[in-house]
């Protein structure tokens, strides 16, 4: 189990990470590692923590103790090069609506500093990757749902960062295109990209390699859905989440 | 520095691709000026009056002709009788009825000082005072001429000189106030109510996320609208010299620069303001109550602030407008120089470091 957390193969390491507002403790002394091409599933009710250590490891919220590293940087004293490193995308899929999908890409991969002889092509393979040709001038606020959030996911992931972060990126969208937009998950996950992701569909945790739940600021359990299956002798993943949360 | 280029060509999509914000940033100021400009004068022209002439002899006569011949008033009729008055008001006909006494040649010859009665409608304050003015001035010429040419009067002969703006010409007051107006629309509200749209659609976290530096990502969405409000500003000076006759007496140069600096004062308002808020319509209520409003009236726009009600001049102090407002003016219609509004300046000044500093503080703590 006592992993060492400076250990290069693991993409994201925390250790005792603990976020403190006020008196209250949003986040209690969490630890885990995510290994490379991992898909990190971060479950839990609504006030559990997941924001807060989100947040935390994206660089938009300081923690009270413990570390982080994300992407071979620690996120207190590096948070800069962090921001290089790390892919994400929030629930609001942060697409601009008045821009055209060309124009998004092009925005977000010149934010990331991309060099402008590389944007062309950057933008041509995504296109084409997404099966958006037909698209390519139209404003995105003109889109269905589905290719709004497959942009987003894309477009989060235009400066090939090592891991992305997924606040909830499937909440409000139908079945199929959840469907669709965990195999956009896999097809990066095979690329070698760690994949973290909060959700709180729960049928969609049986999808990642391991799953966290956290419950009270603190993770109750972390493995594989299988074994979180096991070892509670329960059949779906919304059980187990049942007994932990009641736990 | 690519991506911060990046960063200002979305912001310049977004204005181009909203036609209400394009129409608030290019239209407004133009209506503005021509509507303040032709619409919203001091000046008034052909007043209706009647004049009841009790005596009509042959220096009411001389005043009469005087009064109709001027370009403020029209004669509506001669009444009979005073009872004639009311009537004539009541029809909704006249501004001013105008009484001579009886025997006024007679009186005036043997210096008994006659009177007149000058009767205004004071539903509307403003016009009566004005009309009175009119009369009581040309009164007072009729009086100097024939003082000249008879006897040389006796007590103090009062000079008044309209410094700086001898015919007391609206666009002098309502220039400058337009360009406030604007300026503050655009570089408070307007970058307010961006900011804020980034945060309700999310893009914020995703901006924040990224590597560009939150004082970039400010600066980027700010920097289209300084080169807007610029722009406009131009635009009503242009406005104002060309089609109203305004003078600028000041230095360009130096006008620019306090043009300039109250259009960052404003911005940093607008910054500060979107530090408090979450939605566009939150930014859009608290810019148009606590920033438009208060602009408007306790600038001395429109209102003199030496007639407000003590708390209300005390009030006023805090408004950037105000002392912007009182800088403008100088330099354009008075000509001074810099050292003349250093006070200004630097309250201005002031005013934009404290609200820089409280916005990067708040903006600081959302972040934590």
């Amino acid at each position: 189990m006592a992993k060492k957390t400076n250990d290069n193969k693991y993409v994201v390491s925390v250790k005792d990470l603990t976020k403190k507002f006020g008196s209250f403790t949003a986040v209690n002394s969490i630890s885990f590692d995510v290994t490379k091409g991992e898909i990190f599933g971060f479950l839990g009710a609504n006030g559990a923590g997941k924001t807060t250590a989100i947040k935390m490891l994206t660089g938009l919220s300081k923690p009270s103790s413990g570390t982080a590293i994300v992407a071979g940087y620690d996120v207190i004293k590096n948070p800069e090069k962090v921001k290089y490193k790390i892919g994400y995308m929030s629930q609001k899929f942060s697409l601009y609506d008045d821009l055209k999908v060309f124009e998004n890409i092009r925005l977000y991969a010149g934010i990331y500093g991309i060099p402008s002889k590389e944007i062309k092509s950057k933008i041509n393979n995504l296109i084409d990757e997404l099966g958006m040709e037909n698209m390519r001038n139209k404003l995105v606020g003109d889109l269905p749902l589905g290719w709004k959030q497959k942009l987003a996911f894309a477009v989060a992931m235009v400066h090939d960062p090592p891991v992305v972060f997924l606040d909830e990126p499937t909440s409000g969208v139908d079945p199929i295109t959840r469907r669709q937009f965990w195999e956009m998950i896999y097809k990066a996950s095979e690329k070698g990209i760690t994949v973290f992701i909060t959700t709180h569909y729960l049928d969609e945790a049986e999808y990642c390699t391991r799953a966290s739940i956290m419950v009270d600021g603190v993770i109750k359990a972390l493995d594989t859905p299988t074994k979180l299956k096991e070892n509670l002798g329960v059949k779906s993943m919304q059980e187990v989440f049942v007994k932990l949360a009641r736990g | 520095m690519k991506a911060f280029w990046a960063f200002i060509k979305k912001e310049y999509y977004h204005i181009i691709r909203d036609p209400r914000s394009l129409l608030i940033l290019i239209g407004m100021p133009i209506i503005q000026v021509i509507l303040f400009g032709f619409a919203i004068t001091n000046e008034i022209v052909d007043a209706k009056i009647s004049i009841l002439d009790k005596s009509k002899d042959q220096i009411t006569q001389e005043i009469s002709n005087k009064i109709l011949s001027s370009k403020y008033f029209l004669l509506s009729e001669y009444l009979e009788s005073a009872e004639q008055i009311e009537g004539s008001f009541r029809k909704g006909k006249i501004k001013l009825a105008l009484v001579f006494e009886e025997k006024f040649a007679e009186k005036f010859n043997r210096k008994e000082r006659p009177s007149i009665q000058i009767i205004t409608d004071a539903t509307d304050p403003n016009t009566a005072a004005t009309l009175t003015n009119y009369i009581n001035k040309i009164l007072l010429d009729y009086q100097n001429e024939i003082s000249i040419s008879t006897i040389a009067p006796k007590g103090i002969e009062v000079i008044t000189r309209m410094e700086y703006n001898p015919q007391l010409k609206g666009v002098y007051l309502f220039v400058p106030g337009t360009i406030v107006i604007i300026l503050m629309l655009i570089s408070a509200m307007m970058t307010s109510i961006s900011i804020a749209r980034e945060k309700e659609k999310g893009t914020m976290e995703v901006l924040l996320v990224s590597p560009l530096k939150p004082f970039m990502i400010i600066a980027g969405k700010v920097i289209p609208y300084i080169a807007l409000s610029l722009i406009n500003a131009l635009t009503i000076l242009l406005l104002g010299v060309f089609v109203f006759g305004l003078p600028i007496r000041g230095d360009y140069f130096l006008l620019l620069f306090e043009i300039t600096l109250f259009i960052i004062t404003s911005l940093s308002l607008g910054i500060f303001i979107s530090t408090l808020v979450k939605t566009q319509q939150e930014a859009l209520l608290i810019s148009l109550m606590g920033l438009m409003l208060p602009t408007i009236i306790l600038s001395g726009f429109i209102y003199p602030i030496e007639s407000m009600p003590r708390i209300l001049q005390y009030i006023s102090h805090v408004i950037p407008a105000k002392w912007f407002l009182i800088m403008i003016r100088n330099i354009m219609i008075k000509g001074v120089e810099i050292s003349y509004i250093l006070k200004e300046t630097l309250i201005l000044l002031g005013m934009t470091l404290v609200l820089m500093i409280l916005s990067i503080k708040k903006f600081k703590i959302r972040l934590e």
